[in-house]
């Protein structure tokens, strides 16, 4: 009969839109603004700052090594040093950025400078409500607009923040357990010291050979931070060469 | 498959009048054209801004009557200069770019490129990796091949229906897509000698009940358009591509394999880990658009199965090859060729080294650009509104196209 | 069966008898090597790679242009001039070459690839080759666009024009020594760098 394939289509188009009353999985939007689609812990659309504690200028993570600036694809990040150091989490003095800018409108949310940065400081977050009314200057977020609290980051991902908390809180227990350990040999070689000093100039002389070497042991208790998370990571903390156009001699085969 | 001679309306070559008209109607043949109402040819562009040109792509289109002459296309339009782009960046950065170039399928673009950068660099890619590969590109050309058929379905004139129901199984890989690596289209997944981040927890379970729910879908989809007699009749014997003219002009992918040909790269090459999956290439008979548009749907069938084969079979294990950089790759001097069977077709990167950080030539072979190349051909003779229907069947992208 | 590139090489030659065919190496392990061949020849040498019964690449799957500029390599001599050593530095200048590579396939036997290539005589004027259009009508489009991005004019391609750029447009975007034009339409973004070239290219423009 002529039209038949035409009926059947109509009878599956009823099928779903009188399906989509009962039935969830024929119902396939949410009510937006009133409801919101959920998103999971690995989605990414731009970039933040995750800072530990409470204060984002005391606690943020970012050293300011500058390897997420060259390996952004399209370079929408700027970074400049500060001249000032401050303690990371181990005690240990770390540079930081003055000026840490990312230019959304031009960010792909690609996510490979969450992937390359070896301190854990930059991570992709899940906002997509971005939208502003200046179009020139409010698409610019600086560091205190980027930065977001390590609260917040296990908030939205809770397994990987999880692991990189668990690191670090084993990195800060190691360097303790060995600084207690320095200041048990230092105290052992200053007693034996003491007990040396008054048995002539020999003794002194061994005690010379012996001071030296609690020394430089404080200065290595505080491990350079590696992250131990995922096996993909290459940490390499200090700055290669910039991504440019090398000006070498072309292959002339 | 043959054209049903069950209405009297217009048929390429048919001239009988319509009954009841009072005006004797007689349909023009290009190029002789024999007609009693003296006119002249009619140029006109349709494009760039176009509903149905899937893209800003023009054609510029001479008429006669309704019947079209000659056709030429012009793109460009979007033309960013991503092989220009990935000479100043590093390896790594171009892997983004790939994915806006086809950015329906961005995942198998992904892979394209990592496979011909597997071999200029020499990686081994681990089992966990190639079967997580697998799945996601199978899932790409799943949801492909449907949204094809509801665009085809929407130059049709069925304004959106079957469209949408095609994007409501697409929504359920795209949250597949997103709990694994990110985001929904611009994924970014693969990486040289493996693949970012492994899945997460309940992702093998929840793709297996998206995968097992398809067939329904596709019972749907099949009911609602394959016996529809307007379908047929608009696209059987419409665009014919002949067997010779498709190899001589490099054709590639579902409008290859419709015209009769056997080549699918996935058999051809036994890239990645094909060669294990047991699955058969779908060919057609006549060249037609419905030829190209059931080789899509056959298609379907056997990627659910290649799908059901590897979710089952995934071992467990290392995602990246440990002899992998992320940052500093400086492959030796030379130069390598690779290519995968992406949904449209044979997605190529000729990616040449000199040694430095950033490539030296990246050149990417697009499938959209080379099956445009006998457009012309298949659209001449034919009235205006079968050159939508052509270029559905076609099914291009216009950011692989201009690149 | 594609043979191995000694005996395809050797195969070439002859059968189209004056073809001087280089194979250029590859040192990256993909170990895809391909055959450099001459201008007056590559035709013919397509020809036969496309007809013959056991090679049959019935299918070129992509045709590119690859800019090599020209190099300026310094050499120091040692000379003697009335009984004096002295060293000189002699310049040796390449002129460069634009070329073009295809990379061949057969869709009947299912082998490959075969890739050849064809290099012009230097960037400036005489960057001229066969167009292998009339053997794959798969260049078509490939050449167009090496013509569009590179500059090189194949002689008989059926319609040699612009493809990506626009007509009128007059320079070659891919050549290395490209430099962008800086009158882009003015439009001050965060991510000002277009902002900078367009001031050092209108100054007396007034400030937004």
């Amino acid at each position: 009969m002529l039209g038949l394939g035409i009926i059947q289509g109509l009878i599956e188009t009823g099928r779903n839109f009188v399906g989509s009353y009962f039935k969830p999985e024929r119902l396939t939007t949410v009510q937006y603004p009133e409801e919101r689609a959920k998103s999971f812990e690995a989605s990414r659309t731009i970039p933040m700052l995750v800072y530990d504690g409470e204060d984002p200028n005391k606690g943020l993570r970012c050293t300011a090594c500058t390897i997420c600036e060259q390996e952004c694809p399209p370079k929408c990040i700027y970074i400049v040093k500060d001249t000032v150091k401050k303690p990371d989490y181990l005690g240990k003095m770390q540079m930081q950025p003055k000026i840490f800018d990312i230019d959304i409108s031009v960010c792909m949310g690609c996510g490979i400078c969450a992937e390359v940065c070896p301190f854990e400081s930059i991570k992709m977050d899940q906002v997509f409500e971005l939208s502003t009314n200046d179009r020139f200057g409010s698409l610019l977020l600086h560091k205190h607009q980027l930065a977001k609290s390590n609260s917040y980051f296990n908030k939205i991902c809770p397994t990987q923040a999880a692991e990189i908390d668990a690191n670090r809180a084993a990195d800060v227990h190691k360097a303790e357990l060995k600084a207690k350990a320095d200041a048990e040999a230092k105290a052992k070689a200053a007693a034996a010291a003491t007990t040396n000093a008054a048995a002539g100039v020999a003794a002194a002389a061994a005690a010379t050979v012996a001071a030296p070497k609690p020394a430089p042991a404080p200065a290595a208790a505080a491990p350079v931070s590696k992250p131990a998370s995922a096996p993909v990571q290459q940490a390499k903390p200090t700055p290669s060469t910039p991504a440019s156009p090398t000006p070498s001699a072309d292959k002339k085969p | 498959m043959t054209l049903q001679d069950s209405h009297n309306g217009q048929m390429k070559g048919d001239s009988t009048p319509f009954e009841g008209s009072k005006t004797r109607f007689i349909p023009s043949k290009a190029p002789e054209y024999a007609t009693d109402l003296e006119g002249d040819l009619l140029e006109v562009s349709m494009g760039p801004h176009h509903p149905s040109t899937h893209g800003v792509f023009r054609m510029n289109v001479v008429l006669d009557g309704e019947t079209i002459v000659k056709l030429k296309p012009y793109f460009g339009y979007l033309h960013r200069n991503h092989e220009k782009i990935a000479e100043s960046n590093s390896y790594l950065s171009a892997i983004p770019y790939t994915d806006r170039l086809d950015y329906i399928c961005g995942l198998t673009n992904n892979w394209s490129y990592v496979v011909a950068m597997e071999k200029l660099l020499g990686l081994q890619v681990p089992e966990r990796a190639e079967y997580l590969r697998v799945i996601v590109g199978e899932l790409t050309r799943l949801f492909n091949h449907a949204c094809l058929a509801g665009f085809l379905l929407q130059d049709m004139g069925a304004s959106g229906t079957p469209l949408m129901y095609a994007f409501r199984e697409r929504e359920y890989i795209l949250d597949l897509f997103e709990s694994l690596t990110g985001s929904r289209m611009m994924c970014n997944y693969m990486r040289f000698g493996g693949v970012r981040c492994d899945a997460p927890a309940g992702w093998i379970e929840q793709a297996k009940s998206v995968v097992s729910k398809f067939p329904k879908f596709l019972e749907e989809f099949e009911a609602l358009i394959t016996g529809n007699e307007i379908v047929r009749s608009r696209t059987q014997g419409v665009g014919v591509l002949s067997k010779e003219l498709a190899i001589n002009a490099g054709i590639t992918g579902p409008m290859l394999r419709a015209c009769g040909v056997d080549y699918d790269l996935r058999k051809v090459d036994k890239y990645s880990i094909y060669d294990r999956f047991q699955f058969r290439v779908p060919l057609g008979e006549h060249g037609d658009t419905f030829d190209r548009y059931m080789i899509r749907i056959l298609e379907m069938h056997e990627t659910l199965k290649i799908l059901e084969a590897a979710l089952r079979d995934i071992p467990a294990g290392p995602i990246i090859d440990p002899k992998a950089k992320l940052r500093n790759i400086r492959p030796k001097v030379g130069e390598a060729y690779g290519r995968t069977e992406v949904p449209k077709g044979e997605l190529g990167f000729y990616v040449i080294s000199n040694g430095g950080a950033t490539p030296y030539r990246f050149r990417i072979r697009p499938p959209s650009l080379i099956n445009l190349t006998i457009l012309e051909d298949l659209c001449v003779g034919h009235p205006i509104q079968d050159v939508v229907l052509i270029l559905g069947s076609v099914d291009i992208v216009l950011g692989e196209v201009d690149r | 069966m594609i043979p191995g590139i000694e005996q395809l090489k050797a195969r070439i030659e002859q059968a189209v008898p004056g073809a001087r065919i280089e194979i250029v190496p590859n040192g990256s392990p993909s170990n895809q090597v391909s055959l450099l061949l001459d201008a007056e020849h590559g035709f013919a040498v397509a020809k036969f790679l496309r007809d013959d019964p056991e090679l049959k690449l019935d299918f070129c799957s992509n045709a590119t242009g690859v800019d090599w500029p020209g190099t300026v390599t310094k050499e120091k001599v040692k000379k003697t001039v009335d009984g004096v050593e002295k060293e000189e530095i002699i310049e040796k200048t390449t002129p460069g070459c634009l070329e073009a590579v295809y990379h061949l396939f057969s869709m009947t036997l299912k082998q490959g690839p075969v890739i050849i290539r064809m290099r012009t005589e230097n960037r400036v004027d005489k960057v001229t080759l066969p167009s292998l259009t009339p053997l794959w009508r798969s260049c078509e489009f490939q050449e167009r666009e090496i013509f569009d991005l590179f500059g090189i004019v194949f002689s008989g391609h059926p319609d040699l024009r612009r493809i990506l750029m626009w007509e009128g447009f007059v320079d070659y975007p891919m050549r290395k020594d490209y430099v962008e034009p800086d009158d882009y339409e003015y439009e001050p973004t965060p991510h000002a760098a277009v902002l900078e070239k367009a001031k050092h290219h209108l100054p007396s423009q007034p400030a937004l």
